[in-house]
């Protein structure tokens, strides 16, 4: 029995023994998750443990086979940029307005603030090309807060980044979530990234994906990864991943 | 510019060989005109070549354009209709296999000496390159960007237009460079169907009456009008796909 609710403002995107299956294969077995509103939530775990499943049913591309999603909406950023190359910056980021039926020129209006707020004014006009794999994925990022829906579904992020690019990037995120809270549900492989972003990390176990930790991480912000309480929580997730 | 010069030397290597096979004691002036007596022949019939040259790049560019638009319109339909696209992709190769030289008379009789049936030709013999390179084209955006476009809440015209449509382009452009150079030579099988004015009928007609140099020399303006629709639709794809193509989607 699959069913399917839209929440009322007040409940919280939540999961209720939801399974996804492929085929033979069973990629979520039973999950039961409900995220806290403006909080962000990370879900760790080994590769094919069906993270990216996770996001995409909450993004309502997929289905559940059996159990309850209740959505909110959700808007959605996906492991590469996929930035058109035929758009400059602001273009690609205003396309997400554009899908909701914006004309080209206000979408474009709309997301000048945007750029200006994350420092990216001066990058407008410019091509996906000429960017940088960090400057992209900034772009990616604001064409996802543009959509303007409560929820976002952060799948890997930065996974196709250099580390130090990457540590760069999670930082301007952590301060781009503090300035403009969001409910986030982040998808990631790197426990460190979860511990340095999130309010709460969920580990996955291997195939068929089910939840075998759920912790908070209360530490103050902004985060040293080098501070005793951090690399505390990290190998606390790492022996949870095991 | 060494590629320019390169291309110049060798086709100056082609008209020294040309030259030196057509001199040869053994080859008969009524088989092959040496590029002299060609250029003579260039010179001789220029305002006769000219009028007609012009009758046949009208028939080209017209043909050429209706097939642009019926092409895109069926591509695009095909894309857009699953169902539609099964059926309609035998018969969309069948029109390559159908023998344009068998054809093209049936055309002239049931339609005319007119330039409808030539139209009709040049536009037959260019609809499978564009048609065919153009559907590939729309199913070359990656499918996690079409998965991105549903998620933002695209709707099916909206992703069209903004992604299957621009990332198209390039085969888009592939497929009217084959159309640019096979159209002149649909032209010219319309012509010799059946026509009283072209460098087709001017080449036929030449043919038959052993002027031998006034066929090479058609054959070399129809050559020409063939590399410059190439150039032409080769300098259009660099002002609409200004992005650097190493940098497509994939």
């Amino acid at each position: 029995m699959t069913t399917e609710t839209e929440a009322p403002v007040t409940e919280s995107l939540s999961f209720r023994k939801v399974t996804r299956r492929f085929g033979a294969l069973t990629a979520l077995a039973g999950i039961d998750l409900s995220l806290r509103a403006d909080a962000v939530t990370a879900v760790v775990g080994p590769s094919g443990c069906g993270k990216s499943t996770l996001l995409e049913l909450v993004a309502g591309l997929q289905e559940p086979d059996e159990g309850e999603i209740v959505r909110r909406p959700a808007a959605y950023m996906p492991q590469r940029d996929l930035l058109l190359p035929w758009r400059d910056a602001l273009g690609n980021a205003a396309l997400a307005l554009e899908c909701q039926g914006v004309p080209r020129g206000e979408a474009r209006r709309r997301a000048v603030p945007l750029f200006e707020r994350f420092g990216l004014a001066e990058f407008e006009r410019v091509r996906p090309a000429e960017l940088s794999g960090g400057m992209r994925q900034r772009v990616a990022f604001l064409r996802t807060l543009l959509q303007g829906r409560p929820v976002l579904l952060l799948d890997e992020p930065f996974g196709a980044l250099d580390a130090i690019t990457r540590a760069d990037l999670r930082e301007w995120l952590a301060g781009a979530l503090a300035e403009d809270p969001r409910t986030v549900l982040l998808v990631t492989h790197d426990v460190e990234e979860a511990v340095f972003l999130a309010d709460r990390i969920v580990v996955l176990s291997p195939r068929p994906g089910r939840v075998v930790a759920d912790f908070e991480v209360d530490l103050p912000r902004p985060r040293s990864v080098t501070a005793p309480a951090f690399t505390e929580l990290k190998a606390r997730a790492l022996e949870a991943l095991r | 510019m060494t590629r320019i010069a390169l291309a110049i030397a060798l086709l100056c290597g082609f008209i020294l060989v040309w030259q030196g096979i057509a001199s040869l004691d053994t080859v008969d002036d009524l088989t092959l005109a040496s590029p002299v007596e060609t250029w003579d022949a260039l010179r001789e019939d220029w305002s006769l070549l000219m009028d007609n040259a012009r009758v046949t790049l009208v028939e080209v560019v017209l043909g050429l354009a209706l097939s642009v638009m019926a092409g895109v319109l069926f591509a695009v339909a095909m894309h857009l209709v699953r169902p539609l696209r099964d059926a309609a992709y035998p018969l969309l190769v069948g029109s390559q296999a159908i023998p344009i030289v068998v054809l093209a008379p049936l055309f002239i009789l049931a339609f005319g000496y007119g330039i409808g049936p030539k139209l009709a030709i040049v536009a037959l013999i260019c609809f499978f390159p564009i048609t065919v390179n153009l559907l590939d084209g729309l199913r070359s955006a990656p499918p996690e960007l079409l998965k991105l476009m549903r998620s933002m809440g695209a709707s099916r015209l909206r992703t069209l237009r903004s992604v299957e449509l621009p990332s198209a382009l390039p085969s888009l452009f592939s497929g009217l460079k084959i159309a640019a150079t096979v159209s002149v030579i649909g032209a010219v099988f319309a012509e010799w169907a059946g026509a009283d004015e072209g460098l087709g009928r001017l080449v036929l007609l030449g043919n038959n009456q052993l002027q031998t140099p006034r066929v090479y020399a058609g054959i070399v303006i129809l050559t020409l009008m063939a590399v410059g629709l190439f150039a032409l639709t080769a300098l259009a794809e660099r002002i609409a796909v200004p992005w650097n193509r190493k940098d497509a989607l994939q």
